[in-house]
């Protein structure tokens, strides 16, 4: 229902990897909130509602001809009609504001009832309420009262539901925050920049849903980020080749239709062997398609989205946290190997927070940055690392070294213009080699639950949350040969992925799109037997969806 | 961190900037008059070769990143001054040049060249106008005279040039500076100019393709007719032109009007003296303006003014935000606002 919005969490004791599929509780403020959301409440599970906004104007609104609250339509449920906007207001009574804004604040009335059936302390929030508007003492009274006037109301009415008590979490130790994907990945680049000792160029055009790590970075000066809001998505990549070129590590954020744009400015990154990292925060498309919505079908563009034979590293994070290791990984991996990596996240992780454990010094990877450390006399611009086949990179201010490069073919260790054939093609050869060398410096593929046996799940990405919890409830439920595995290196795949893939009857693939990662897979390892199992709806999946293409690919 | 354009002195010639590659314009080409000149003005800037970044795209001038022996990248087609704006904004201390031309720059590349003018940083745009697209062999370009006759106008050309120094002028641009390609002297000391410029320097050179539109410019640059069809413009001096400096150009109401001075001084004749660093810019787009055969074309210096440069502020911002930050590490971000502890 248009003008709706509403916001997910999910709590527990255990290791959490989505905000869930249905809720057990829902809160609701009107009556339009109500018909939106009540679909994605389980059968038995609470409403709150504030009962004082089902009034006629608002249930004739969202075209209700009785009111909810009052009939029997919600018999189903456990339903507290409290009287959330009265009762704020009557508590906030004092503190003379406007019965606008004193409404506003009834959303921590309904926190402290929710915080009451959950039996959690308020002190947390109270702690969370004084940093937040500290400055502003009003507010933070009028935030406080309502949320202990929602808790009292629910003391003192006895509210009686499915009271749960949750234990602590079971987590590795550390230090931990709250992080949204689009912070991580914004992290990571600062983090790699640091490790690398070189400086952060970030330059991008502002897009939904990515827009939030060009802020973020904007915001990090005090980190010596520097940042370009460029006129538009070529120039954001183009500028960002041009700060690579000068010897920074260099970013450019985008999503699909940016990425659309920035096509040709990566092939220049390839035939030029630069580092670039671009980030793809993917929204469904094609074309402005539905901005705000996830899909992971931008994986063929990211892939194959150039002219000529032009392959790059492709990455993907897989969940909001995790976009931080990626973004960092996938610097490094520029970096160090002097190429452009697409590293792959969506609006579903761009939005989400989780828990992440912030990394303890040392413990990230090292990034060793490939420069010539012999005279100047015996290097060329195409010269190559033998092992890894790469360029060095070196940067105008390095005295001796100076060189062209640019989108013409280029002759092997000179660096010369060439249009000869044989060179062409023997450049085309190593370009593709250096990126498949690249996979055995890869963390290896790892699987959880049987080794070997009848069906592989496959997912890459973000949807590791749902697909995990999918496999660990079956194999809880007594499930047998199946076996999970996650992607998060695409280009190249990691070393031991044809061994794992090749040790199971059936590999279901299972992402947010029409069937990129399957078709990919299957082009690649054409003698195993693949499924496929796709959602393009604009939403992430829900573990049940899962769980039932399991059970379909095991009893067909 | 160094952010401004070192002036150290270095001692080079015109030699140190020629690289190893065989120049590939056709001969007789207009192109080779700019790379000497380049080279010549390189050479006297005083500034260590590793130091220089020229930034191409795509096109007959774009050519000349790979003729000049310093850093350089040939781009893509129309971006080369978003490649540029990236180098120096990563490294403020680098001396970055831009070439490219009428069709690379203007047409394609329109929309970053508008956005380089109003940002102003430090660096230098030489554009090859020859009126034509000379690579791709004789199609139009947004500089191409109404009528004349090309590739994909062969009843000749409909369409409205643009006039390269009124949409810089228009667009903000702090120094703007038009040169024939047959004018070594006048070329070499622009670019000495545009290169003690603090801010983008846009210089326009008429150049000559022997090939597709030889001769387009032969009415202004002509040995016969360049003195009565220019206009060189000096800072502090009468804006006056002719064989024997006859002429000269006085405000008449809203217009400029171009008279015979009849044997008056140029003061007494009322004539305008040219003030390159007017901060106004209804003067300079005016004389940007100046067309054949009602007026003599601008030639020089037309504008340069002085104006905030963006790398400048961008990186006068960073230091400050870290001097005053506690952050001393990411770490520090990290663990700055809400934390807590497991275990």
């Amino acid at each position: 229902m248009g003008g709706v919005s509403s916001f997910q969490i999910q709590i527990g004791g255990t290791e959490i990897y989505t905000p869930g599929d249905k809720v057990d509780v829902l809160v609701v403020m009107n009556p339009a909130a109500l018909k939106a959301n009540l679909g994605f409440l389980k059968p038995g599970g609470t409403i709150i509602a504030d009962k004082d906004s089902f009034n006629t104007r608002n249930l004739k609104k969202a075209d209700y001809d009785t009111n909810p609250l009052e009939d029997d339509s919600l018999n189903d449920y456990h339903v507290f009609r409290t009287p959330a906007t009265s009762l704020t207001r009557e508590a906030l009574k004092d503190l003379g504001l406007e019965n606008q804004v004193m409404t506003r604040s009834k959303n921590m009335f309904a926190l402290g009832v929710v915080n009451y059936l959950f039996s959690r302390p308020l002190d947390n929030i109270i702690v969370f309420l004084e940093k937040k508007f500290g400055k502003k003492p009003v507010m933070l009274q009028a935030n406080r009262l309502a949320l202990e006037a929602g808790y009292n109301f629910a003391v003192s009415t006895e509210l009686m539901g499915p009271s749960i008590i949750i234990p602590p979490a079971n987590l590795p130790k550390g230090t931990y925050r709250n992080i949204d994907g689009n912070t991580a990945a914004a992290w990571g680049l600062l983090a790699a920049a640091e490790n690398s000792g070189k400086k952060l160029s970030l330059c991008s055009y502002p897009i939904t849903p990515a827009s939030e790590i060009l802020h973020e970075l904007s915001a990090r000066k005090d980190m010596g980020a520097i940042v370009f809001q460029a006129e538009d998505e070529i120039a954001a990549v183009c500028a960002a080749v041009g700060a690579a070129f000068s010897g920074n590590l260099s970013a450019t954020t985008t999503s699909g239709p940016g990425a659309s744009l920035k096509t040709e400015a990566m092939g220049l990154a390839v035939i030029a062997e630069l580092p670039l990292v671009l980030i793809n925060v993917q929204r469904a498309g094609p074309s402005t398609g539905l901005p705000t919505k996830t899909e992971q079908s931008d994986l063929y563009q990211a892939l194959y989205g150039r002219h000529g034979e032009a392959p790059l590293v492709v990455m993907a994070a897989s969940s909001p946290d995790d976009c931080f290791y990626y973004s960092y990984m996938a610097a490094k991996i520029a970096m160090e190997n002097t190429t452009p990596v697409v590293l792959l996240s969506d609006s579903y992780l761009s939005s989400g927070t989780s828990p992440w454990r912030i990394p303890e010094n040392g413990e990230l990877p090292d990034i060793s940055v490939p420069k010539f450390d012999k005279p100047a006399e015996e290097w060329k611009p195409y010269l190559r690392q033998p092992d890894s086949l790469n360029r060095y990179w070196m940067s105008p201010g390095d005295k001796g070294f100076e060189h062209r490069i640019g989108g013409l073919e280029k002759q092997e260790i000179t660096g010369n213009l060439t249009y000869e054939p044989q060179n062409h093609e023997k450049m085309t050869k190593i370009r593709e080699a250096k990126i498949e060398g690249i996979a055995g410096k890869l963390p290896k593929q790892k699987v959880i639950g049987a080794a070997s046996g009848k069906l592989l799940v496959v997912g890459w990405g973000s949807t590791h949350g749902a697909i995990n919890t999918a496999v660990i409830e079956l194999l809880e439920e007594g499930g047998k040969d199946i076996g999970y595995t996650h992607f998060n290196y695409i280009n190249p795949l990691p070393e031991n992925t044809e061994g794992i893939l090749g040790s199971f009857e059936q590999i279901l693939v299972c992402e947010l799109n029409n069937g990129q990662f399957v078709n990919y897979l299957r082009a690649k390892f054409p003698g195993l037997n693949f499924k496929q199992f796709n959602k393009i709806q604009g939403q992430p999946f829900f573990t049940s969806e899962i769980k039932a293409a399991i059970i379909n690919t095991l009893t067909e | 961190m160094q952010t401004d354009v070192k002036e150290n002195k270095a001692e080079l010639t015109k030699k140190d900037f020629v690289s190893d590659q065989s120049v590939r314009w056709c001969p007789g080409c207009g192109d080779y008059m700019i790379l000497a000149n380049m080279q010549k003005a390189f050479a006297r800037m005083g500034h260590e070769k590793q130091n220089f970044v020229n930034v191409s795209g795509i096109g007959c001038s774009s050519r000349i990143t790979y003729y000049l022996d310093t850093y350089g990248v040939h781009s893509i087609h129309g971006r080369a001054l978003a490649v540029a704006s990236g180098v120096k904004l990563a490294n403020p201390g680098l001396n970055v040049w831009v070439f490219t031309g009428d069709g690379d720059c203007m047409a394609i590349g329109g929309n970053h060249f508008i956005h380089a003018c109003r940002r102003n940083l430090d660096m230098n745009v030489v554009i090859f106008n020859n009126r034509i697209y000379g690579m791709t062999k004789g199609q139009s370009s947004p500089t191409t005279p109404p009528g004349l006759k090309t590739k994909t106008a062969p009843d000749g050309s409909i369409e409205n040039p643009f006039n390269i120094g009124d949409i810089a002028i228009g667009a903000g641009a702090t120094f703007f500076a038009r040169v024939p390609d047959n004018n070594h002297q006048l070329m070499e000391e622009v670019m000495m100019q545009a290169y003690h410029h603090k801010g983008t320097s846009v210089i326009e050179v008429l150049q000559n393709c022997v090939i597709f539109t030889d001769g387009i410019h032969e009415q202004i640059t002509g040995n016969d007719t360049k003195d009565d069809n220019q206009l060189l413009l000096e800072h502090g001096k009468p804006m006056i032109y002719g064989k024997d400096q006859k002429f000269g150009l006085k405000v008449n109401g809203m217009r400029l009007e171009a008279v015979p001075l009849n044997g008056n001084t140029p003061e007494s004749a009322g004539v305008l003296v040219h003030d390159v660093h007017d901060a106004g810019s209804q003067m300079h787009a005016a004389l940007v303006k100046l067309q054949l055969p009602e007026f003599p074309v601008a030639m020089g210096v037309i504008r340069s003014v002085e104006a905030p440069q963006y790398e400048q502020d961008v990186h006068k911002a960073i230091e400050r935000a870290r001097s005053k930050t506690n952050f001393k590490s990411v770490n520090d971000l990290f663990h700055s606002g809400n934390t807590w502890d497991i275990g």
